[in-house]
């Protein structure tokens, strides 16, 4: 049974300061580099397609593989991610094959995969029997955008307790205490939003971001990357400059989308990742 | 003198009823909803809100409402039968208990500074009254409605626009209410600095149903000050449909310490209890969290909402509110569910026996007091919330009967 708890304060670090994610940020730094961390909806528009497609992403070198739970009611997510959920669940995509999806990939992928996921398909499987299946899969984190730092306490030791990082998101309106208790909690990296609003791709950055970075930087040290309307190799450049790494959701998401089950699906996921990882600035 | 109508049965400091509400929202709107958390305390706390609030129940509202005694429908039983006493909600402006609860938030969303107020709706109800109280208070006003039930409630669409608000029409998912909460929270979390969320039922995340439920418990208090006063004593029941629950938890109110009186929420059958054809969350749901709260959840195996089906779209809804969830498991408050067919019984008997025409929402409770009073039989009394009138159902009544006469004809 979920139940939510207060003990905040006392928590102790996360997990996985030598995990996968950790050792993806430590070579980051080390590098100098701006990370890129990709987010797809698992089962869009296929999993065996979405296999195809994590395979690609590692190998085009994004840095982190976040990997989506369609859920029937995606109440952060813009039109973009929408269909690709409407998509994923039409093909008949359940947490439970998802999951089974990274078991198989695991193997092969060199990038860190953090689950992206709604409350209720953790809670309708149990908390500890989604953390213990997400552990034989080799998941290194999970993010669960409807769990504030308020409701989190529960999913958040229980995936501790297998080694799997918590990431939290951080938004423009999340307050100083809220930040540090956020790191405090999570661990892997935190999750700034960069705007108000839902996911979907921007002509350019937006204005909050630096301000939410630095807030965040001044707060923890803790790995940061920023998304949100994420969609070319200058705004990645941008997010660079405050933060580790940057996402990108929709923009890949849309690649999928136009492409469907055409057969050059894989090569255009991997251009599209090379374009953004190594792209020259556009000139509009 | 203290004001002691708000501020009773808190749920605890993050919103909970036992097990189930919470606050279950995205980041960006954690830091909205505290500050409306902190706005509503501070709100039904003090004298001249409170003061402003029953000067426009009474002079606005119409409050308070009457209680009327069915006696023509209750001599149309087949059996001896309890009396049946009407709450006429339906009378209120606007022609629904929705008004009450708009009313008082759109007074709070003034008092924070807020320009622009967003709202879902299902049957229209929330709608209309929400578009009414930004009229009366000069606030923008935007309501999201899912397409199907902009189609089966067209007279309310209406009434919104000519109230001056904008109607969006919501196309994802189901195409009702649960799709049309997903997009207000879109747009809120977009336009959270200038914009107020107003919230029609007893859902979502802390503090709504808490507010809802206080600006909605008029109902209870009203009638169980009306009841003592008409006959001397309390109702054996008290009946009330649940969507998400506010006319009911706000007729059940005053009640809850009254211990010898049932309290009885009727959920919508549908066409019957199978998946996708049904709201009674009771009957098939199980814990869940959805659109913000912990509470009952239509879903499938997988964690994913279930489609639900109701004639009524104000109860075509895969939650229901988490106080209910909490009321029902302390064994306070019963649940049934009625299914269409009874519900458009009830709805042309009160028509045709009483001079009144019920909402669909509202004629499941009508239905279901019908079954209760023959049940508690004579020398008892049962309340029904008789939350809302059916002007609104016209069309759709008269295409499922049409449909109905046709396939007689047919057969």
């Amino acid at each position: 049974m979920y139940k939510a708890s207060r003990r905040i304060s006392n928590t102790k670090r996360g997990p996985s300061l030598a995990g996968r994610i950790a050792a993806t940020f430590d070579r980051l730094r080390a590098d100098r580099q701006t990370g890129l961390v990709t987010y797809v909806t698992a089962g869009d528009p296929d999993l065996s397609s979405s296999a195809d497609i994590l395979r690609a992403l590692d190998r085009a070198g994004a840095d982190v593989l976040e990997v989506g739970i369609p859920f029937s009611e995606p109440l952060a997510d813009g039109p973009v991610i929408q269909r690709a959920t409407e998509r994923a669940l039409a093909a008949g995509t359940t947490a439970s094959a998802v999951l089974d999806l990274v078991a198989q990939v695991r193997a092969e992928i060199k990038a860190p995969i953090v689950l992206f996921t709604y409350a209720n398909p953790v809670l309708r499987m149990g908390i500890d029997a989604f953390a213990d299946r997400a552990r034989q899969a080799g998941v290194d984190g999970v993010l669960v955008l409807d769990l504030p730092i308020e409701e989190a306490q529960a999913v958040r030791d229980s995936l501790a307790a297998r080694d799997i990082d918590m990431i939290f998101l951080l938004s423009p309106t999340t307050t100083e205490p809220r930040i540090r208790q956020a790191a405090l909690l999570g661990s892997g990296f935190l999750y700034g939003i960069s705007r108000l609003g839902v996911t979907g791709t921007r002509d350019k950055v937006a204005d909050g971001a630096e301000a939410l970075a630095r807030r965040i930087r001044a707060a923890t040290s803790m790995p940061l990357a920023m998304g949100f309307g994420i969609a070319s190799p200058d705004h990645v450049r941008q997010i660079g400059q405050w933060a580790d790494a940057a996402v990108v959701g929709s923009g890949l998401v849309g690649v999928i989308a136009e492409a469907g089950k055409a057969p050059d699906l894989v090569e255009r996921v991997e251009s599209y990742v090379r374009w953004l990882k190594n792209g020259r600035p556009s000139q509009t | 003198m203290t004001d002691t109508r708000f501020g009773r049965r808190d749920p605890n400091a993050r919103g909970y009823y036992g097990e189930y509400g919470g606050m279950f929202v995205p980041e960006t709107l954690v830091a909205p909803v505290e500050e409306l958390q902190r706005a509503y305390y501070e709100a039904r706390s003090e004298p001249a809100f409170l003061r402003e609030l029953d000067r426009l129940l009474a002079e606005y509202v119409g409050r308070p409402t009457p209680l009327y005694e069915a006696m023509r429908l209750r001599a149309s039983l087949p059996k001896p039968a309890a009396r049946i006493f009407l709450k006429r909600e339906d009378l209120a402006h606007t022609g629904a208990h929705k008004i009450n609860n708009a009313l008082g938030q759109a007074l709070l969303a003034k008092r924070m500074g807020k320009t622009r107020v967003i709202a879902e709706t299902g049957a229209g109800q929330h709608g209309v009254a929400t578009a009414t109280v930004c009229a009366l208070l000069g606030l923008e006003c935007h309501v999201y409605m899912g397409a199907d039930d902009m189609e089966r409630q067209a007279l309310n669409v209406v009434r919104m626009r000519l109230l001056g608000a904008t109607v969006r029409r919501v196309d994802a998912g189901s195409r009702t209410l649960k799709d049309a909460i997903n997009e207000a929270m879109r747009d809120w979390v977009t336009n959270v600095t200038d914009s107020y969320y107003l919230l029609g039922s007893v859902l979502g995340p802390h503090p709504y149903p808490l507010m809802v439920r206080e600006f909605q418990a008029v109902i209870g208090r009203e009638a169980r000050a009306q009841a003592l006063a008409m006959n001397g004593g309390l109702p054996d029941a008290v009946v009330a449909c649940v969507g998400g629950g506010s006319n009911a938890l706000g007729i059940f109110d005053a009640f809850i310490p009254d211990a010898a009186v049932r309290l009885v929420g009727v959920e919508a059958g549908g066409e019957a209890l199978a998946a996708g054809r049904h709201a009674a969350r009771f009957a098939t749901g199980m814990a869940g969290v959805l659109q913000g709260t912990r509470t009952y959840v239509l879903q499938d195996l997988n964690g994913n909402i279930e489609l639900t089906h109701s004639i009524s779209a104000g109860l075509d809804y895969a939650a229901v509110g988490p106080e209910h969830a909490w009321l029902r498991d302390l064994g306070r408050a019963e649940y049934t569910w009625i299914a269409d067919a009874e519900a458009l019984g009830a709805f042309q008997a009160l028509a045709r026996l009483e001079g009144i025409i019920p909402a669909l929402e509202s004629s499941h409770a009508v239905a279901y007091a019908c079954t209760l009073a023959q049940e508690l039989g004579e020398g008892k009394q049962v309340l029904v919330n008789l939350s809302g009138r059916g002007d609104k159902d016209v069309q759709s009544v008269t295409a499922h009967l049409e449909h109905e006469e046709g396939s007689v004809v047919g057969g």
